[in-house]
């Protein structure tokens, strides 16, 4: 059998779901925002509500996000998509909100707003995109930053006495009682990717069900922030980010996992 | 057990040779080319094209949605 009898219309298995753009990604090679983005729109594509969606995405990588979601976009300002995710979720009830923040964006300016959302229940999902570091401006230190990470403005690796400790936002909102659904996954490797995928869709189906807030962190990289190739980066970040970020549900049905 | 037989197809001006599928590749199919394409990036191709299982890895890692996958069982 040779390569034109398999690659035939009846016999696709796995294509690019439709409700991504045809725009070339503009972020920079191996990036895990592009596996996000792709996850997001197939399980919107799965569940039929591409008509029913909205999304939020306030500053950093993530506000070129309505580039590629070929779905209704609408921009915050920094820090502020959990409030204007309220804002649209109240006018609309009906309609499947979420947000799409990065780790500068959610755990530093944004912190109040997030905290305020997650406490309130508002019925939206929170995806946060934690790649510990600054990437659109230059790989600055971020609240997430690991203790001894190097990042353009900590050369020397993050000192915890002076530059204070990594937040953990995942665990703090899952500490709330108006959040519901509380997972913290990847995307560097396709096991993790169909994990991810399935938050996604147990989220939006919370949702659909009034259920409250469903909040989603997946830890990433950010290759040309770090300083290293794609796949050293996703290396890295599987021995140095997950030890610290643990994959895995924290909340669940409203009820914390017991570790 | 049916064997199943699989390929790959790679939008080459999307593809950015991040190298992501090649490493998840279970059977070590996938390739970088040491051409370049309209920007200047080496793109994935199917080195070992008879391996390919089709078990769509490759795609779902890529950050850039560029593979679409095809399969037969035999």
């Amino acid at each position: 059998m040779n390569l034109k009898d398999i690659i035939k219309p009846e016999n696709l298995v796995y294509s690019k779901t439709p409700l991504l753009t045809d725009n070339v990604m503009s972020y920079c090679p191996g990036c895990s925002h592009g596996t996000a983005h792709r996850i997001i729109m197939e399980v919107i594509e799965e569940m039929g509500i591409q008509s029913e969606t909205i999304g939020v995405a306030p500053v950093g990588c993530s506000v070129l996000a309505y580039d590629f979601m070929n779905i209704d976009m609408a921009q915050a300002a920094h820090g502020r998509a959990p409030a204007v995710a309220t804002g649209i979720k109240r006018c609309w009830p009906e309609k499947y909100v979420f947000t799409y923040q990065g780790d500068g964006d959610l755990a530093a300016i944004g912190t109040a707003e997030t905290i305020h959302a997650c406490n309130r229940g508002e019925n939206i999902m929170i995806v946060f995109i934690n790649n510990g570091i600054y990437g659109m401006t230059g790989g600055q230190m971020a609240p997430t930053t690991l203790p001894g990470m190097k990042s353009s403005t900590s050369p020397f690796g993050r000192d915890v006495a002076t530059m204070g400790n990594p937040i953990k936002m995942t665990d703090l909102v899952a500490q709330l009682p108006g959040t519901y659904y509380v997972t913290r996954q990847a995307v560097h490797k396709p096991v993790n990717v169909r994990r991810t995928k399935k938050a996604i869709r147990i989220a939006l189906e919370n949702q659909k069900l009034n259920k409250g807030l469903s909040f989603i962190e997946i830890v990433s990289s950010c290759n040309s922030g770090w300083k290293m190739t794609p796949v050293q980066a996703n290396i890295w970040m599987e021995e140095n980010m997950i030890p610290f970020y643990p994959l895995g549900d924290l909340k669940v049905d409203g009820e914390l996992v017991k570790k | 057990m049916a064997k199943a037989r699989g390929a790959i197809v790679v939008d080459i001006e999307k593809c950015k040779g991040c190298e992501v599928c090649v490493v998840n590749c279970p059977t070590n199919v996938i390739r970088l080319t040491r051409e370049v394409n309209g920007k200047g990036y080496h793109y994935a191709y199917m080195e070992v094209p008879e391996a390919c299982i089709g078990c769509a890895n490759c795609a779902v890692v890529c950050p850039d949605g560029v593979i679409t996958v095809y399969q037969v069982k035999e």
